[in-house]
């Protein structure tokens, strides 16, 4: 965990202050909506369908219980008792009301949450592999640069007014958990021929209604200089991106215009001019935010514990431990990932009830700290394994231990028409049917690791670019129609999905996916060769005949 | 639109000539980019000082070796969602060295009043009575500042370090 300190508190709070005098002025009609609008984005309100609605930002995918506590307690006495984790490790209240705001953000703010630029044309939500630190193999924390870059993006004075919205996502691993090259700056840490670590700097990756895998500008750069490269490519994107089309001011439209070769150029050189200033970071700077961040002392604990060898037992503890345990760094402790993804529900909601009992959960089993995944699912990622047992029966009574992760019915997906003023179409009843189509656990491991996502427009919230099945939700003449593509991930070897045929009715959606998915289950050379690679071996035309012959 | 300078509300003293006026024979005067660059020299040997607008969608390059002669840089905010002219305020500050006069106009509103000090600027255009009359009180809305500027804030993480330093000395 990141300890904030007196001056990170204090920040937080001249931002609430401000905030309450930029909502009062606007009540007052001092401040135009127009005026307003991109004042209260800066602070994560949105004016949705019904309501307003609050994001609000979990850095690099990382809580203590006690935040977590604070969530529950703004979705119990601002909303409705529920909020909505999203794909870039954020949580989103949607019924809050306008003056109440201000309230809502002191209380976040008392311990150390904020929703500081979680929309707005400025630097977003830094996101991060939410096993970050307990990863076996990984390079190192990334959460340590991933906090550097939360406080050089936060209130940055020069890059508060972009084109267009900013993402960073950044990973130690090898598996990259957090989709780097779907964003607009993908960081992956590595060590060069030298032995040094430094970063891998990824640009213009993005979906949205025209989607880029984010291309290599420099293949490394030193931790001491991750800042001031990152400056020299904030600094020509603010001034050249494009400002004339909004769907064309993303920095992945300026990367394609100019071609990356340019592009790194420019950077390069404006990069010369400033990589021995101020931003340069020497080894203390790291050290102090390095030791800002705690760890657990772990014990020294036995792998196959008794506990552990006794539950084997149990089929469903078994088949919830294989689906949802991961392994960890330390001996004798686990990553127990959190599925909200119930059969029939709305993926990635947490009602208040739940996000206090996780939160004691965490207290008890996990050191006080919980994770957010952007696949809209909750991690403890310091499990003793001889508590897994007890730890699963408490998941289970409080409907998080779908043993569904991974698998097809581990659905992301956003808001859609339920909730958003841009969506075109539902997406939340469509996960709800195909959780319920693919309810059986037996069914769905058979068929393995398959990700579906899921958005209700070309906007892309729900990531269905990269999502091995990708379902997108368009409007025709007045009716909901969805176009599926196969073949897109987003981990390291990131690929957009291709189109099968035309758009299916809000109908025929779930039919449609269950002919996909019995066509794979047919076509795979073996068991254990994933959807996705059936995809990349045999194109689309296979199952585009599966779908289409008989409609 | 009032001025504020040095942190309060002043008068301008520079006459905003159009591009098809004739020049004053004394006096400062504000011109267009296109005007200064037309005829340089001829309007930097009046008696009287000389500021330029400058947009925001063109290079410094232009402006870069005059620098020293001017009174007055302004930058422009034709809406305050185009932030580009914070880039321009900080290169000019922090890469060139530019000293004099630099003034923000536009659609200059309260909430973007620290960001524009910490970029460099030291005038402002101020498009609301209200906001202007707010300045001071806004100015020091906050005191604790992550990122190094030119304008000599010192990061919370340089705050932090040397915190560290103190009592580590003083034990």
């Amino acid at each position: 965990m990141y300890a904030y300190d007196e001056l990170d508190r204090t920040l937080i709070n001249e931002r609430v202050s401000e905030f309450r005098d930029q909502v009062k002025r606007r009540l007052s009609g001092e401040l135009t909506e127009d005026e307003f609008k991109m004042l209260r984005l800066q602070n994560g309100v949105y004016l949705q369908l019904h309501a307003y609605m609050f994001r609000v930002a979990i850095p690099y995918g990382t809580l203590s219980s006690k935040q977590l506590r604070r969530l529950a307690h703004v979705a119990r006495r601002h909303d409705r008792g529920y909020g909505h984790f999203t794909t870039r490790q954020n949580i989103q209240f949607n019924w809050i009301k306008l003056a109440e705001l201000p309230d809502a953000l002191a209380d976040l703010a008392e311990v150390g949450i904020h929703a500081m630029q979680t929309s707005g044309n400025n630097t977003r939500n830094v996101t991060s592999d939410q096993w970050a630190g307990v990863a076996p193999g990984e390079i190192e924390d990334p959460r340590i640069w991933s906090e550097l870059l939360r406080q050089y993006t936060t209130l940055h004075p020069e890059f508060s007014f972009l084109p267009r919205k900013f993402k960073f996502a950044i990973t130690a691993s090898a598996h990259d958990r957090a989709a780097i090259k779907v964003h607009d700056i993908g960081l992956r840490l590595h060590k060069n021929a030298e032995g040094q670590t430094g970063f891998e700097v990824l640009v213009g990756g993005g979906l949205g209604r025209t989607p880029f895998i984010g291309k290599t500008i420099k293949p490394f750069v030193l931790g001491r200089d991750l800042l001031s490269y990152v400056e020299a490519i904030l600094r020509v994107y603010n001034q050249y991106g494009r400002r004339d089309n909004i769907y064309k001011a993303r920095i992945k439209i300026l990367v394609h215009e100019l071609g990356i070769e340019k592009f790194a150029k420019e950077v390069e050189e404006e990069w010369l001019q400033i990589r021995d200033g101020a931003l340069t970071l020497d080894d203390a700077d790291v050290e102090e935010v390095r030791s800002r961040f705690s760890y657990p002392t772990y014990e020294k604990l036995p792998h196959m514990p008794e506990e552990l060898k006794k539950a084997a037992h149990d089929p469903d503890f078994e088949r919830w431990r294989k689906n949802s345990v991961s392994p960890h760094k330390a001996p004798g402790y686990a990553i127990v990932t959190l599925s909200l993804k119930p059969v029939g529900g709305p993926p990635g909601d947490a009602t208040a009830d739940q996000m206090d009992a996780i939160a004691d959960l965490a207290d008890q089993y996990s050191f006080g700290e919980i994770r957010v995944g952007h696949e809209q699912n909750l991690a403890l990622p310091h499990v003793a394994r001889r508590d897994l047992p007890v730890l699963w029966k408490a998941l289970d009574k409080i409907g998080v231990a779908t043993p569904n992760v991974n698998l097809v019915s581990d659905i992301i997906a956003c808001p859609g028409l339920d909730y958003c003023s841009l969506a075109n179409a539902r997406s939340i009843p469509i996960a709800q049917e195909l959780t319920r189509r693919f309810a059986n656990h037996d069914t769905a491991n058979l068929i393995g690791r398959l990700h579906i996502n899921i958005s209700g427009c070309i906007n892309a919230c729900g990531h269905h670019h990269v999502g091995h099945i990708g379902i997108l939700g368009v409007e025709k003449n007045g009716e909901e129609f969805y176009q599926i593509t196969i073949g897109g991930r987003a981990d390291e070897d990131a690929e957009v999905g291709t189109l099968i045929g035309p758009a299916v009715k809000y109908g025929e959606v779930a039919d449609v996916i269950e002919d996909i998915v019995e066509a794979y289950l047919a076509l795979r050379a073996r068991p254990d060769e994933l959807f996705v690679d059936t995809v990349k071996r045999l194109g689309v035309e296979p199952f585009r005949e599966r779908v289409y012959a008989t409609r | 639109m009032p001025l504020v300078k040095n942190g309060r509300i002043a008068t301008d003293a520079f006459v905003h000539v159009a591009d098809d006026a004739p020049l004053p024979a004394d006096g400062a005067v504000l011109i267009s980019a296109a005007r200064f660059l037309e005829d340089t020299e001829a309007l930097l040997r009046r008696v009287g000082k000389t500021g330029v607008i400058w947009p925001n969608n063109r290079d410094l390059d232009d402006l870069v070796p005059h620098l020293d002669r001017l009174a007055m840089v302004v930058l422009v905010f034709p809406s305050f969602r185009d932030g580009r002219a914070y880039s321009q305020a900080r290169l000019l500050r922090e890469r060139y060295g530019y000293k004099s006069e630099l003034r923000a106009t536009g659609q200059v509103l309260r909430d973007q009043f620290v960001f524009m000090l910490r970029a460099g600027f030291d005038a402002f255009e101020v498009k609301k009575e209200s906001d202007a009359e707010a300045f001071t009180n806004t100015a020091r809305r906050y005191s604790v500042f992550y990122q190094p500027t030119g304008d000599g804030r010192v990061t919370a993480l340089h705050q932090r370090m040397a915190l560290r330093h103190s009592e580590s000395a003083s034990r």
